[in-house]
């Protein structure tokens, strides 16, 4: 079994503590800043973003969870339809800077899809993307991340794998593995 | 990842409850869509549905068109009073036109029991059917689950009445093969006259008096007595059907536990539901109009993620 690990938990710290003072240097107060994770394994990460900047800054961000299931370009053209998530937004986004988060930033597909879904939420000022992973040679469409934990190369025959000790695992940590195998 | 382990969808009967609970949790998600400011999403705008009604229908037809253009999906409608139908062209023909301008959905209402399940087996496209006769009505049935589950939680246990014009009720037989899958239990009231003779071998049990029923269930699904499939006089008057099974709110308010009113609509007000119990706090009327574009988005939807 070839597994490589990309950030163990200290690492993951570090760069989650880093997330929330770069954020404090572009959003001041954040009076008109609102978050959204991208269902369904970017909304833990946004969970620890909103928590930790609480706790540095003493702010609560109101954030929300965005799930893009019907606003994608492959439905049908999978074997399987994905099955929907529940988005949780309770505000509009019209005139709000807008932070997309997600763990891992592959083709750039569910990115589009999410900006896509966003809109429904109203005209934002601004988007900005914050990705823990970005897998920056397998891209499909034009989109860069804003605020980036780790860029790694990868092939499409490869997973990264984000584990969140919230799930059960023994620590928080980040691996690259073979597909087909685990 | 999960689909449904058909291509149309013809009746409850055939759905396993995997199927049912994939649809009613992808029509939670729907309902959400529904409530935001921008209430379309683009999954289905590669598709064209032709809505093909041989039977009148304001409340279906409405919810099967918001639902498609919700989806994003290209709509053509067909009623049978103004079109070549009149003119004693078949029902394959007729629909095979319709596909031959490259239609990949048909939702059809029929007043015949069976036209959807002839029509899957001669047409390449995915067939919904919207009520066909007296035999079933699978969107209602999962709107009315959705509904109940959404007012109590799983419905497993749970004690379901359908009280009125069982016979020529397609939302009754739809709703006990549903609600049975679903894990509920279920049972009919209304005078021997409209209950169907060997209903009891579906598992459900009769009851004729409508005050022993609603003390022992948790949801009364009342049904429109249908006078217009009745060719026969099935009780004596309406005014005596009210006074035997008519539901009033002086009746929910009186008894010891609440309960749910549900109707699929349209109702007979006076007849088999007064006024003020319809209107009244126990009754989820409209909520069920509201969830019907749920979950005919979500049958939609899932159907055309279906391969093969």
């Amino acid at each position: 079994m070839q597994k490589r690990l990309v950030l163990d938990h200290l690492q993951i710290d570090i760069i989650l503590r880093r997330f929330c003072y770069q954020l404090i240097e572009t959003h001041d107060d954040f009076e008109n800043t609102v978050f959204l994770g991208l269902q369904p394994r970017g909304t833990l990460l946004l969970d620890k973003i909103v928590t930790l900047l609480e706790q540095i800054f003493g702010k609560k961000v109101p954030s929300g969870y965005l799930d893009a299931t019907f606003h994608r370009d492959d439905f049908r053209r999978r074997d399987f339809p994905l099955k929907a998530n529940e988005t949780k937004i309770d505000f509009l986004v019209e005139g709000k800077k807008v932070v997309l988060i997600d763990d891992v930033l592959y083709k750039g597909r569910s990115v589009r899809a999410a900006m896509d879904a966003m809109i429904a939420f109203g005209r934002p000022l601004k988007v900005e993307l914050m990705v823990l992973v970005d897998r920056r040679l397998t891209r499909d469409y034009p989109i860069m991340p804003d605020y980036c934990g780790v860029k790694v190369n990868t092939l499409d025959s490869q997973y990264v794998v984000v584990e969140w000790k919230e799930q059960g695992n023994t620590a928080d940590a980040i691996w690259i593995t073979e597909k087909g195998k685990s | 990842m999960s689909q449904l382990s058909t291509r149309h969808l013809l009746g409850i009967k055939e759905l396993t409850e995997e199927d049912i609970r994939l649809v009613l949790d992808t029509a939670a998600n729907f309902k959400e869509v529904i409530n935001r400011p921008i209430k379309k999403v683009p999954s289905l705008r590669d598709i064209t549905i032709a809505n093909i009604f041989f039977e009148n229908s304001t409340r279906t037809r409405l919810s099967f068109e918001l639902a498609e253009k919700r989806l994003s999906a290209d709509v053509v409608n067909f009623s049978s009073s103004t079109s070549s139908v009149k003119k004693g062209e078949t029902l394959v023909d007729t629909v095979n036109n319709i596909l031959a301008m490259k239609v990949d959905m048909v939702v059809m209402r029929h007043s015949s029991p069976g036209a959807p399940h002839f029509l899957s087996q001669n047409v390449p496209a995915n067939v919904v059917n919207a009520g066909d006769g007296t035999h079933e009505h699978p969107t209602q049935a999962l709107l009315d689950a959705f509904s109940m589950q959404e007012k109590l939680g799983d419905l497993t246990g749970k004690k379901i009445a359908i009280i009125g014009d069982i016979l020529h009720s397609r939302v009754a037989l739809s709703n006990i093969f549903c609600l049975q899958k679903l894990g509920a239990e279920v049972r009919v009231c209304g005078p021997t006259t409209l209950i169907p003779k060997y209903i009891e071998s579906l598992g459900v049990k009769v009851e004729l008096d409508l005050h022993k029923i609603l003390n022992w269930c948790d949801v009364a699904n009342v049904l429109r007595i249908q006078l217009e499939r009745q060719q026969i006089k099935y009780f004596p008057s309406l005014r005596e059907y009210s006074l035997y099974y008519g539901i009033t709110k002086k009746m929910l308010d009186g008894l010891n536990k609440e309960i749910v009113v549900m109707h699929p609509g349209p109702i007979n007000r006076g007849v088999e539901l007064s006024s003020d119990a319809a209107d009244s706090s126990h009754s989820i009327i409209l909520e069920q109009v509201e969830n019907g574009v749920a979950v005919r988005m979500a049958v939609l939807y899932l159907l055309a993620g279906v391969k093969g």
